[in-house]
């Protein structure tokens, strides 16, 4: 039971690193050059979820002040507009202890990782070019096959 | 140099910290639509000068009036990003803009001569980008910062390399295996800080420096460590984490080699150095640990098996990769001292190695582009085919072994010195046979150069030619300083002990 709970309180630790593994391993494990970047991204994106969760705080509400976040909780949901309402009243009645008592996740890690993505998504798509390049010269994307073709060559121009 | 820094206008050198990495990122746009190589020559060459004239200008400031800090869109550290220039970081900056303007004159006969005629701008363009991102490695105070501009520049250099196709088809899954190994590297140094921002809860060094020697039981700041250790490691192509360099170095093509052997390897061991002795605290029990254990015993084993494999190297270029490896693992040993002889013995080494290695990268282009060689067997008698670069080409292999007269000598020196000190003398016995190997190496391609028989034409005359004025003048540039750094040891010398004390007492503050 404890080992249970241990394991739950850090369920998205424990995916990050099974994700992590999964990654890695199939980096390592498959000759496939696609899928070698496929298990690539997979690896970065477990860094991703990382992140994110650094950047949870128990009980922390969404990092958007009050006077901003009201006006775009009316618009964007109905029906929550009654809570804002509710909150924005307390928010006059006590605007001196507001800022104090509001807890808020961490919006950091957020926006570190949007630079991250974009870093990922440039390394993926350079990867996909040099895989195309890589299928024209050689016309194969299998790594095995790729090193005998160069062997092949370069044991040609040895003898010549 | 108080010269040329006195010529900006106050409020260009006010904000010099940022130009220095903004004005190749934005220069890099304007390359990619220049119609010609030509013109994107000029533009990476003006761009160039630029950041290099900024960085001289950066570094006296820092030598005459300390630590700059720079503060990003006047967002205050340590919240917002900072730009911060110490002595360590102030060697890499000069290092960075001196060797890209070298190797930027060094460009244009090269790459015209390798690289097809419409893919030249764009090949320019890349190169900034990689500048750009070296730089801003060796200038950000900020830790995801740091990780995002080392991106930058090794996504960059994943094209360039790949670009050496056109020559040999091996470039291409060279540069993917590059990419593989750069990527994971990068993303393990990335957990790295992400579990030094769980535990400091902020990402600015000099901040994270402050709040970590209270922490050094905390078991995630000794994940961070392990993580980003063998993060920037593989970046800086650190054995047995050295595998995608050889490739990567023999296929690219030669400016690109020249250019990459001189500062991107370079600019990974400065952030070990800045992570190991000034954000970390070198006090702690496992950053002791990993002195002698990882830095130490891995540097030896790096730079004597790495200098074995370069003894039967066939391909020339791979030849000098592999050695690079090998003195990458001088640097190692260097660090591994942990007394600020030995880090200040391990910047110099890495000061020393880009003068030669660029000098040695330089003059095999300038055989490649005359004659096409790439085998060792290729330069028999080249020293009467190619007078002025062989004699260049000598003066830096000499220098590679650290034979007196060349600023070799001064590195291995310094090295001994500084582990003898130590009570290592085991690293001082690796370190002679590690250069007794390097002798063998080196003497294999000046042989090939000054003794063998030459090559004869068909008419039974011996082939003869000049390389071009711009490939010549910054290969001598860095042969000529191989020696007279030798002579005038004093300037490099201090530089590289104000880093060693820049990152010591950075950390103790």
């Amino acid at each position: 039971m404890v080992m249970v709970e241990l394991l739950a309180e850090r369920f998205n630790f424990i995916i990050v690193i099974i994700l992590m593994m999964t990654g890695l391993y199939a980096v390592v494990a498959t000759g496939n050059l696609v899928k070698r970047l496929v298990g690539l991204s997979l690896f970065q994106t477990s860094v991703f979820l990382l992140y994110i969760t650094i950047g949870k705080v128990f009980g922390g509400q969404p990092p958007i002040l009050p006077e901003y976040g009201g006006g775009h909780g009316e618009s964007d949901y109905g029906a929550a507009s009654t809570d804002h309402a509710a909150g924005a009243a307390e928010y006059a009645a006590d605007t001196a202890h507001q800022s104090a008592e509001v807890l808020y996740s961490n919006p950091l890690p957020h926006v570190l990782i949007l630079t991250a993505i974009v870093v990922g998504v440039a390394t993926l798509s350079v990867g996909l070019a040099l895989v195309v390049r890589i299928r024209e010269t050689y016309g194969t994307i299998e790594d095995e096959a790729i090193n005998k073709a160069d062997y092949a060559v370069d044991s040609a121009g040895r003898g010549a | 140099m108080e010269f040329l820094s006195s010529l900006l206008p106050a409020h260009v050198a006010e904000h010099a910290p940022a130009l220095v990495v903004v004005a190749p990122l934005l220069m890099a746009a304007v390359a990619a639509i220049m119609p010609n190589g030509r013109l994107g020559w000029g533009v990476a060459l003006l761009t160039t000068a630029v950041s290099a004239v900024l960085a001289v200008a950066i570094v006296v400031e820092v030598q005459t009036g300390g630590v700059i800090s720079y503060a990003m869109g006047g967002w205050q550290p340590p919240a917002g990003i900072e730009f911060r220039i110490d002595n360590l970081n102030a060697v890499l900056l000069l290092l960075i803009a001196a060797l890209g303007l070298l190797s930027t004159i060094y460009a244009l006969p090269s790459v015209a001569d390798e690289i097809a005629e419409n893919r030249q701008a764009l090949f320019y363009s890349a190169f900034l980008v990689c500048f750009a991102g070296l730089l801003g490695v060796a200038i950000t105070g900020d830790a995801f910062n740091m990780f995002v501009f080392l991106e930058i520049s090794s996504i960059s250099t994943y094209v360039l390399v790949g670009m050496g196709a056109g020559n040999d088809r091996r470039a291409l899954t060279a540069a993917y295996n590059y990419l593989i190994l750069g990527t994971i590297g990068a993303t393990f140094f990335v957990i790295g800080v992400g579990f030094l921002y769980m535990a400091t809860g902020t990402l600015n060094m000099a901040d994270m420096a402050e709040r970590l020697p209270d922490m050094s039981d905390n078991r995630v700041v000794q994940a961070a460590f392990a993580f980003i250790i063998v993060g920037l490691g593989l970046k800086a192509a650190m054995f047995p984490l050295h595998l995608w360099l050889p490739n990567a170095y023999a296929y690219a093509p030669n400016f690109v080699t020249s250019f990459l052997a001189t500062t991107a390897t370079k600019v990974a061991f400065y952030t070990l150095v800045r992570f190991l002795f000034d954000v970390f605290w070198p006090d702690a029990p496992f950053v002791q640990v990993s002195f002698l254990w990882v830095f130490a015993v891995l540097g030896i084993i790096g730079m004597i098996v790495a200098s074995v494999q370069a003894v039967f190297q066939d391909d020339a270029r791979r030849l000098l990769a592999f050695s690079s490896v090998a003195q990458v693992g001088y640097m190692m040993l260097g660090l591994g001292i942990g007394t600020a002889a030995g880090v200040s013995a391990g910047m110099l080494h890495l000061v020393n190695h880009a003068l030669m290695k660029g000098a040695l990268f330089m003059a095999l282009g300038a055989f490649a582009i005359r004659f096409g060689v790439r085998r060792i067997s290729d330069l028999n008698g080249f020293a009467r085919s190619m007078p002025f670069t062989s004699v260049a080409f000598t003066i830096a292999g000499l220098s590679l072994v650290g034979v007196p007269m060349t600023i070799g000598f001064w590195s291995k020196w310094y090295l001994g010195v500084a582990a003898f000190e130590n009570g290592w003398w085991w690293a001082v016995a690796a370190l002679i046979l590690s250069s007794l190997i390097a002798l063998a190496y080196v003497a294999r391609m000046l042989a090939a150069i000054w003794v063998a028989e030459p090559h004869h034409d068909r008419s039974g005359g011996i082939a003869s030619a000049r390389a071009p004025w711009l490939m010549l003048v910054p290969m001598w540039i860095l042969a000529f300083a191989n020696i007279w750094f030798f002579f005038q040891p004093d300037f490099l010398v201090s530089l590289t002990n104000a880093a060693a004390e820049a990152a010591l007492n950075g950390a103790s503050q």
